[in-house]
């Protein structure tokens, strides 16, 4: 097993209101006063991080990601518990990183590298590999006032990954760059991960969860609501994102492959029954490339629903949708479904889709969205695999087959 | 107390490279640049001796120059300017620093030393301009100026002393800087700067002697002006006081630094 990076152990964090500042003031002097109000930010958090992990923070605003981030950090310091955190730490929290906007961005670079801990000749080894990653171009040596956001971004990412931390701490900074640098810094983490780096980052975009994390957490009003596999957890937390819309109950099963299935909804319809068909109406465990099939759905109504919404997405094996559409994109809502019905959907396509393990997503709305009315939400709902039997070799997740014109001129 | 150290220790290039971009910045973006540091003390003095020499008269007991008083404020004004700006800079200091010390981890002592060396740096250049402005007008004090290390290490211990209490408060309560603000205005004409102190009745003197800031610009204008050294011993209590806030103003920044980042 590899080492433990990052240790949290029963740690919380609570802010205090004083009745006046003055009696906050009396209490560094050790005069007992009982402070009126007390906010808890994060309740007995408890997890740990080894070498080469990545793990995503997940949570709505004000679950307390972002403070356990600074906790972790060193930035703020925790009520009660302990972390423990080995090695070199770089750590890139919200945007600018306490960048002067009056001084040139190589400035910058110097005073921000020199809080890091860096000495000035270790800067000066460092610049040009910064200036180089961060692409600032001419801007480098303009004041940093006169960059955008992304700009700002990018100078403070490359400041902070300059050297391979063992540590690598991060706070949504990269939603903010354009496709480009996110995919630029996405390789440089995945680079740093290979070498060792134990990555903790927040992140609200699911792809970038389950593309660089093996584990991720999700945190609820303060406390780790869910700790387990990328997958899982933002199924999860989907799911619980619903549930507030509608007052929904969420269902987790664990699946023989150890993959965990996600169930919530209110409950007014299910989808009971799941399969891929070919076109003789056999079940299919594997799909040829390419090859006609129907996906049917069999629909129990258990109260009366005026509009009725069935959707289905198709995922990959990391989790990310590749394909998925509904019955109100396509202009199929049915109306007024009585309680007691059964409804039998069947969808037909070409499993245009490269080999490998895929799932299915089904969702029973109201209209286009999960969030007004989540009758049930299905992650994982069947599990296909798509196999290569007469294709010639390719690479990928869709089957786009050319047809290849070559003239010798 | 060790680990504080040595943690400021290992981040010196940090403290050295803010301290010079705190400098430089001040300038940035204005065309006469440095100019500056010369022409703020010279309009302020030439204001007040415009404005106040006809009132105490050109000459002054002791000095032996046409432009003895301007010589005497200059002096005095040197002192006060230092602290007036130390302290300032230092109330300021956490609370304009939120975002480094929000987002970044890194010994919180060095806020403190990049203050102080800031001050320091700008103190050594005003006594510079205010030396040579001193020695164009055709006063050239000589071995009394041996006196200024020890009248800096004493102004800038006391004016951080009173800024490092007060910074930790205004995190809190923000009205604290407006009020010294005003505190300072008052102050500065409760320091015999403008006027002298010998022309002021006895029981009035009296109440002077209690004002530390009263020795600091005394000591200024001692060394520069009269060419003389100073009365160490009410000196000797100034330091004694500046210590004294020294260390209070330590023991607040240890007990309430994780408040600090919380409160920012």
């Amino acid at each position: 097993m590899n080492k433990v990076k990052i240790h949290v152990s029963n740690v919380g964090k609570s802010y205090y209101k004083f009745r006046s500042e003055f009696h906050r003031f009396l209490s560094w002097f050790g005069v007992k006063c009982s402070s009126t109000e007390q906010t808890d930010v994060l309740r007995n958090i408890n997890f740990s991080v080894r070498e080469g992990e990545a793990v995503a923070l997940v949570g709505e605003n004000g679950a307390g990601k972002s403070t356990l981030l600074k906790m972790i950090t060193g930035t703020v310091q925790s009520s009660y518990g302990a972390i423990a955190v080995t090695g070199r730490v770089s750590a890139l929290l919200e945007l600018g990183l306490g960048l002067n906007p009056e001084m040139t961005g190589r400035h910058n670079v110097y005073l921000m590298a020199g809080v890091m801990g860096y000495k000035e000749q270790e800067i000066g080894q460092l610049v040009d590999g910064i200036f180089n990653f961060s692409e600032l171009g001419d801007y480098f040596d303009q004041p940093v006032r006169t960059y955008s956001s992304g700009m700002q971004m990018r100078l403070a990412f490359s400041v902070a990954t300059a050297e391979r931390p063992d540590v690598l701490i991060i706070d949504e900074a990269l939603s903010v760059g354009d496709t480009y640098f996110q995919h630029k810094s996405f390789n440089r983490i995945k680079a740093f991960r290979e070498q060792g780096t134990t990555l903790l980052f927040v992140s609200h975009d699911r792809g970038a969860v389950q593309t660089l994390c093996d584990r991720a957490i999700l945190l609820e009003k303060g406390a780790v609501i869910k700790d387990g596999k990328p997958e899982e957890v933002m199924d999860f937390y989907n799911a619980l994102i619903a549930e507030k819309e509608n007052n929904a109950t969420i269902k987790q099963d664990k699946l023989a492959d150890g993959r965990v299935k996600t169930i919530s909804g209110t409950g007014e319809a299910s989808v009971v029954d799941v399969a891929i068909l070919d076109n003789k109406g056999q079940r299919l465990e594997f799909v040829d490339v390419g090859q006609p099939v129907t996906l049917a759905l069999e629909v129990e109504v258990y109260r009366f629903i005026p509009c009725l919404v069935l959707g289905y997405g198709i995922r990959d094996r990391l989790g990310q949708v590749i394909y998925g559409t509904n019955t109100y994109l396509k202009k199929q809502p049915l109306e007024n479904v009585e309680a007691g019905a059964r409804v039998r959907y069947e969808f037909d396509f070409s499993a245009n889709l490269g080999p490998g393990s895929y799932s299915l997503q089904t969702a029973l709305v109201s209209n286009d969205t999960h969030l007004e009315n989540n009758y049930e939400w299905r992650d994982l709902a069947l599990i296909f695999n798509v196999v290569n039997i007469n294709k010639p070799h390719f690479d990928g997740c869709s089957w786009i087959d050319p047809t290849i014109r070559i003239n010798q001129l | 107390m060790l680990l504080m150290v040595k943690g400021a220790w290992n981040y010196k290039h940090f403290v050295y490279s803010s301290i010079k971009s705190e400098i430089n910045g001040r300038f940035s973006r204005s065309r006469l640049g440095g100019a500056w540091l010369i022409l703020h003390p010279l309009a302020q003095a030439l204001v007040l001796a415009f404005v106040l020499s006809k009132l105490l008269g050109a000459r002054l007991s002791g000095i032996e120059s046409d432009y003895a008083y301007a010589v005497y404020l200059l002096s005095g004004l040197l002192g006060w300017n230092v602290f007036a700006e130390t302290t300032g800079n230092t109330i300021a200091m956490f609370r304009d620093r939120a975002n480094l010390l929000k987002k970044i981890s890194f010994p919180r002592v060095c806020i403190p030393l990049i203050v102080f060396g800031t001050s320091l740096v700008n103190h050594l250049i005003l006594l510079v301009i205010t030396l040579g402005i001193v020695w164009g007008l055709g006063i050239a004090p000589a071995e009394s100026l041996l006196v200024i290390p020890l009248l800096i290490l004493v102004n800038m211990g006391l004016a951080m002393g009173l800024g490092l209490v007060l910074s930790v408060f205004e995190v809190f309560v923000r009205d604290v800087g407006h009020f010294w603000q005003i505190i300072i205005q008052f102050w500065f004409w409760l320091t015999p700067i403008v006027y002298v102190a010998d022309t002021l009745p006895q029981p009035v003197q009296t109440v002077l002697s209690y004002n530390p800031m009263y020795w600091v610009t005394n000591g200024y204008q001692q060394a520069i002006a009269y060419g003389s050294f100073p009365d160490l011993q009410p000196f000797a209590v100034v330091a004694a006081s500046a210590a004294v806030l020294l260390g209070l103003g330590f023991f607040l920044f240890m007990r309430a630094s994780s408040d600090i980042v919380d409160a920012l």
